[in-house]
């Protein structure tokens, strides 16, 4: 029998080692696996590098990695808070301007087609997209039929953590509204796509064509209370 | 330095938003661009992107859900006929040239249409670009919504960019507080400006040839 369900947090994430990459949905606070991070930072792996749109989003999850020092690099399209008035960066900002964690800035777009591109069994493909910029600057760059284009990497994961709304025990996953972002595309990219969810319902109770992510890019799932009033 | 008014922020977004044709596919860029979402003309069916995954983008209503919000992380609402995708959907619509118009911020354009409105050139900013540059690249048309110079009075459209790109070769036309500008092959056309203002005047507060060839009116909301 199939069943990817596990019972609890530490569970989910007792596997990881130092040393590896970690990919984590979330833009803004919608789609946030802040659970499976706060397990994480219990139990202890560190020498992370982490994969996430944002630099944190407020105190709890990823901001606690980064002050406890488990993060070596963040690769991330904006690490910056964006709204002054409410920083919801900023554990970020003390560590990166203490020269504690290296950071790498991509191009939203390039970041997730890096993802597809490992998750597919591609290679390098080229972009368009920072040709001509600084973020180009160190990497290999071709003129083809008098359009510029950068060469860009894949981007695979050994891990992904991702929050979707329900899942069976197979792990096809729905997510909710707009916290879908970067779920789908980091659950394919990852050898091991972890994924915590509001509810696990029975197999077969998800009509297929609803299915956002098919099981077969999913390992495990647990099961976290929805708090009413959060997304 | 008499004698003409500058647009509001809000008369720019009206302006703007004005000229967006009925049925278009529209990304608001974060920042000033955002106001044009609660300005949309009434007669016109424009569906607004965001590119979290939203198409079919309204404005903020009664309900508080976090699921539901914009690029800047402002609460939104859908529309009837919206849709929601992923991520890879999501800059497919923008890189893929799938995007009629996005209207973006800019702290500099260039005669040639280059773009700088991701990095300020603070030694000690944290670098962060979002999804400025596959936009900026990836739209059909970029317009560029943009005071016509800086807080000390320096010119934002320029010759050359001196701040870093955002893309090359990219914007299709300014809207500034004083003008409204295309980028052509032949360089920059005055296609507007407020009431009273000069082309003696616009060119002086402007770091590039302009060329002018005003056939609409005024330039006002």
């Amino acid at each position: 029998m199939l069943d990817k369900t596990v019972a609890t947090l530490a569970d989910a994430v007792k596997d990881i080692r130092d040393g590896a990459t970690l990919l984590v949905s979330g833009f803004g606070a919608s789609g946030i696996p802040t659970e499976l991070l706060v397990a994480l930072l219990e139990q202890g792996a560190r020498d992370l590098t982490v994969v996430n749109n944002n630099g944190g989003n407020g105190p709890a999850g990823l901001s606690q990695l980064f002050l406890a020092g488990r993060v070596r690099k963040l690769i991330c399209s904006f690490a910056r808070s964006a709204n002054p008035a409410q920083p919801s960066a900023a554990a970020f900002a003390e560590v990166y301007r203490a020269g504690k964690i290296e950071l790498e800035c991509v191009p939203q777009g390039i970041m997730v087609e890096r993802m597809r591109a490992a998750a597919a069994g591609l290679g390098p493909f080229f972009s368009p997209v920072s040709y001509g910029s600084k973020l180009a600057e160190s990497k290999e760059t071709r003129v083809i039929d008098g359009k510029g284009y950068v060469l860009e990497q894949p981007l695979p994961g050994d891990y992904a953590f991702v929050k979707a709304q329900h899942a069976d025990r197979w792990g096809n996953l729905t997510y909710r509204y707009a916290g879908r972002n970067f779920g789908p595309v980091m659950c394919m990219a990852a050898r091991t796509a972890i994924v915590q969810v509001d509810r696990i319902v029975p197999l077969g109770s998800i009509a297929p064509e609803h299915v956002m992510t098919p099981g077969i890019f999913v390992k495990r799932v647990v099961q976290v209370e929805r708090q009413e009033g959060s997304a | 330095m008499s004698g003409y008014q500058p647009l509001s922020r809000e008369q720019l977004a009206q302006r703007i938003a004005d000229d967006l044709p009925d049925g278009v596919y529209v990304n608001l860029g974060i920042g000033m661009p955002t106001r044009l979402a609660r300005c949309l003309p009434r007669d016109r069916e424009i569906i607004l992107h965001s590119e979290n995954g939203i198409l079919g983008m309204g404005p903020a209503g009664e309900l508080e859900d976090l699921d539901l919000i914009n690029a800047s992380k402002e609460q939104i609402s859908l529309v009837p006929g919206a849709s929601i995708c992923d991520h890879v959907v999501s800059f497919t619509m923008m890189r893929g040239g799938h995007i009629d118009i996005t209207v973006l911020g800019a702290y500099q354009v260039s005669a040639s249409g280059d773009l700088a409105n991701w990095d300020t050139g603070t030694p000690d900013a944290i670098p962060a670009v979002g999804g400025a540059m596959d936009l900026a690249v990836g739209a059909k048309q970029v317009w560029a919504m943009m005071e016509h110079t800086s807080k000390k009075g320096e010119p934002k459209v320029v010759e050359r960019c001196t701040l870093p790109l955002t893309g090359a070769k990219v914007v299709d036309r300014i809207y500034s507080d004083l003008a409204r500008i295309d980028v052509t092959p032949q360089g920059l056309v005055v296609r507007a400006m407020v009431p009273g203002l000069d082309p003696d005047t616009l060119q002086r507060l402007t770091a590039a040839p302009l060329h002018f060839d005003v056939r609409v009116g005024g330039y006002i909301a």
